[in-house]
């Protein structure tokens, strides 16, 4: 399992335009002609999806019963009165936490191609991913110390809802 | 069966691109933008670029695609309201897109000596970009971090200043 899994990752047969020093660290397996069969899985499963979806929803437009009336046609709100404007102002905490999201998942996204060649990179790659993680620490303890990440409790202080 | 899929993917990303143009409400326009990012993800991991694929679905499609829609919800955007458009578009920008797209593309058949490549040929696995980032290009990597950095810090401020505001209006 595992040596396949090695052999999916070297996949570079011509590494010319590279420096030397790359090439020499990069096992040079010849390129296997069935990349695409690789990614066959995952074309299925993206036509199984594809296809469950419309098939469920075609299905139940044909064969279901359509019998409107003027409650249940009413937009359903956990069985209460729906009032006012559906479209209410969100606060901006939503906005910084997706600000924040964005930014951490960039952080986590090159942990990906430095966890692939960390034995290449030995105790060299340790450290550097030591100081760039680190350096996001830093900014962790930042929105922790100012509260951004506390959802409730500065508004809950001022006896706000 | 590659160019075939190529093609398909090719073509739900433009319907999506047009579709999303199209679209009255902008949180249709944000999942037809899904769409396209899905699609530019297919095509990348055609043409060999499997890390760019994965990082096109986790950054863009994922984080990038839940900011839009928090924006649309802070800005609290409804339907749009229909312009007929300005005349200026029409007579300056169509004829400039239609240039500009001819102008590109002949520049790319005669000049970029783009023949055809085997897919996976050019480097473009995890591992190359890996040993790019952390072995050529190391210090602009650690550079990153503090750019990030200041982009955590510049959004708390930015919200700060936001929920102050909100506070005033009540």
């Amino acid at each position: 399992m595992c040596a396949q899994c090695l052999t999916l990752f070297a996949l570079n047969s011509s590494l010319e335009c590279f420096p030397n020093s790359v090439a020499n660290y990069i096992d040079l397996a010849p390129m296997p002609d069935n990349y695409f069969v690789r990614y066959l899985p995952l074309l299925i499963h993206f036509l199984v999806a594809v296809g469950f979806a419309s098939v469920v929803v075609t299905l139940s437009w044909l064969i279901g019963y359509r019998r409107p009336s003027r409650a249940k046609m009413s937009p359903y709100e956990c069985g209460m009165t729906p009032i006012g404007d559906t479209q209410s102002r969100f606060s901006v905490k939503f906005y910084l936490v997706g600000m924040l999201f964005i930014l951490f998942d960039v952080e986590a996204v090159f942990l990906y191609p430095w966890a692939v060649i960390l034995r290449k990179l030995k105790m060299f790659g340790f450290w550097e991913m030591f100081v760039y993680i680190a350096i996001f620490l830093v900014g962790f303890f930042y929105i922790w110390k100012k509260g951004a990440l506390d959802w409730a409790a500065p508004s809950a202080k001022r006896g706000e809802v | 069966m590659h160019l075939i899929l190529f093609l398909i993917f090719g073509a739900v990303c433009v319907a999506g691109a047009v579709n999303l143009l199209l679209q009255h409400h902008p949180i249709d326009s944000a999942l037809s933008l899904v769409v396209v990012m899905g699609a530019l993800a297919a095509e990348y991991l055609l043409l060999g670029a499997e890390f760019v694929a994965a990082v096109q679905v986790i950054v863009y499609a994922g984080a990038i695609m839940v900011l839009f829609v928090f924006v649309i919800m802070l800005l609290n955007a409804g339907e749009e309201a229909r312009s007929g458009g300005s005349r200026i578009a029409w007579v300056i920008g169509v004829p400039g897109m239609l240039l500009g797209g001819i102008l590109m593309s002949w520049v790319l058949l005669k000049h970029s000596g783009t023949g055809q490549v085997e897919v996976g040929s050019l480097p473009g696995s995890p591992q190359d970009i890996g040993w790019l980032l952390f072995h050529d290009f190391l210090l602009p990597f650690e550079v990153t971090s503090i750019l990030v950095l200041i982009a955590i810090m510049g959004a708390v401020v930015l919200a700060s200043h936001a929920q102050s505001a909100e506070k005033k209006e009540g």
